[in-house]
């Protein structure tokens, strides 16, 4: 069934044309990862999906909601508490404990919860990303690999349909970014999610993905399985996944060139 | 290229005036219509209030003392007697200097740390993520240090207000020889409440002058460690540049309506 379909979405900032039409389906239970260069878009079209961005044209439906154009903002709101977005950076609150931050979303999107249940998902939350007994601690504590399961934790403490993952290996040493594959895998298997994943690193891609989209100028320019983006024979992707200097994509030297 | 300097600027200058007012209306609308936190305002109102204390008390202190010395020594020369002092040292703090002193000296305090904090909480998608989990970040961030500022710089500036005038009895008393009961009276018998009312009510402005500006710093902060340092001292030579203009406007303004 399809869960996100994203038509002819445009974004422009200042005179930066960073989105110039994007489409693409989404079906439910698979993981989608967007690849493409820095600075193509591909974290702007997350952000869109989850109205953290406005778009200047296009649409994006979400379970039969467009939330770009639907003048119910209740419907607006609903879809897109159905997200949890994995930060670049994990984005943890410094000011909050670790077991205060899982419990964010909780406490904000599941009114319904008493505190000891509420508590009790956040032991178990911890739990499945690995880190069992750190309710505790700071975010400032925790190394770089441990912050981003922090931040999977919370992004996945109020059940979401979707999970978003921006760059989740960006910055992490190869054997970490392993272990931050095999739990978006382990998240795929145990929670039955559609995750949708922003990355330019292909080991990650080829590893976690049902199906990836290349993002090129704008606009995606090939969806495939794996296997078939592996031996795709658009040049563009060529270049891209194989990692050459050499070949139709030129490097900017500015973002506005 | 000057004029097209200028135009930038001028573009630039109204865009980002029309922002700081949609964000100010965001403020108020979301005071009046979202769950209040009790827990976030007081933490914020302890920060602004308890903190400011030291600063604010020496400024005052000895700004109330400068100017018991001024004029102490500049009305002997003239009258050969210092008269007036209590009467001219009240007039300045209790209209001017208490308000406008404190309203910078919190502005150089807080708003530069809520520039900040906020600031560094954009750039790493901390505002970002608040979004995501359900929590508007106006209501959450700017409501309480916005509400916070507006009921604490008051409070603030009366205390700032009693230490200045302390600071001044002291003076005349040590160093211009006038007696205890005069300088009182001087205070007293010239200076009705109406005075420091008027004194009051521009720090009302002051301190939405102050939390909207640190706060618009702060939400559209972009460019990493550096983005923050320039929307921290943005944030502090903006609220301080529109402090004292503000300062005469609301002065004339109330001036008019007779008060003080």
């Amino acid at each position: 069934m399809m869960a996100i379909q994203i038509r002819d979405l445009h974004k422009q900032f200042g005179r930066h044309k960073v989105l110039q039409g994007v489409d693409l389906d989404i079906v439910d239970g698979e993981t989608m990862t967007i690849i493409g260069g820095s600075g193509t878009g591909k974290s702007v079209t997350l952000k869109h999906m989850v109205g953290l961005l406005q778009a200047d044209q296009g649409s994006i439906v979400i379970d039969g909601t467009d939330v770009i154009r639907s003048t119910s903002e209740a419907d607006i709101v609903a879809a897109q508490n159905k997200f949890g977005f994995l930060f670049q950076g994990a984005a943890l609150f410094d000011s909050l404990s670790v077991g205060e931050n899982v419990a964010f979303g909780l406490r904000n999107l599941r009114k319904d919860l008493s505190e000891p249940e509420i508590q009790g998902i956040v032991k178990e939350k911890l739990e499945l990303v690995g880190l069992p007994g750190v309710q505790n601690m700071a975010p400032s504590d925790l190394s770089g690999g441990m912050r981003k399961r922090v931040g999977l934790a919370r992004a996945i403490a109020h059940s979401p349909k979707y999970i978003v993952y921006d760059e989740p290996t960006t910055g992490l040493d190869p054997i970490t970014a392993d272990m931050i594959n095999e739990l978006i895998v382990d998240m795929q298997k145990k929670l039955k999610v559609t995750s949708i994943v922003v990355t330019h690193d292909m080991v990650s891609a080829y590893k976690i993905s049902d199906r990836i989209a290349m993002l090129y100028e704008g606009k995606i320019i090939e969806v495939g399985s794996p296997d078939q983006i592996k031996n795709t024979a658009n040049p563009y992707v060529k270049q891209f996944v194989t990692g050459s200097s050499h070949g139709p994509i030129k490097l900017k030297l500015r973002a506005w060139d | 290229m000057i004029r097209k300097y200028i135009r930038t600027w001028w573009r630039d200058s109204v865009e980002a005036t029309g922002e700081v007012a949609l964000l100010l209306w965001d403020l108020v609308r979301s005071i009046f219509r979202d769950r209040f936190d009790v827990n976030l305002f007081m933490a914020q109102a302890a920060r602004i209030g308890v903190d400011s204390l030291p600063v604010v008390s020496v400024t005052s202190l000895f700004v109330g003392m400068v100017l018991a010395l001024q004029t102490g020594y500049s009305f002997k020369n003239v009258f050969n007697e210092p008269l007036f002092v209590g009467t001219v040292v009240g007039f300045s703090i209790l209209k001017e200097l208490g308000p406008v002193l404190t309203a910078i000296v919190v502005s150089g305090r807080i708003g530069a740390s809520i520039a900040a904090e906020l600031g560094t909480m954009k750039v790493t998608e901390q505002i970002d993520a608040l979004y995501t989990l359900g929590t508007n970040p106006i209501r959450y961030l700017g409501v309480p240090r916005f509400l916070a500022a507006f009921l604490m710089l008051p409070v603030l500036t009366i205390y700032a207000d009693c230490i200045g005038i302390m600071g001044g009895y002291l003076i005349s008393i040590t160093k211009l020889g006038i007696p205890s009961t005069v300088y009182w009276d001087d205070i007293l018998n010239n200076i009705q409440t109406d005075v420091m009312i008027h004194g009051l009510l521009k720090t009302f402005a002051f301190a939405a002058i102050v939390a909207t500006t640190a706060c618009y710093m702060g939400f559209t902060t972009q460019g990493g460690a550096e983005g923050v340092g320039r929307a921290t001292t943005r944030a502090v030579v903006v609220s301080m540049v529109l402090i004292l203009i503000s300062d005469y406007f609301v002065s004339a303004l109330l001036v008019a309506f007779g008060i003080g």
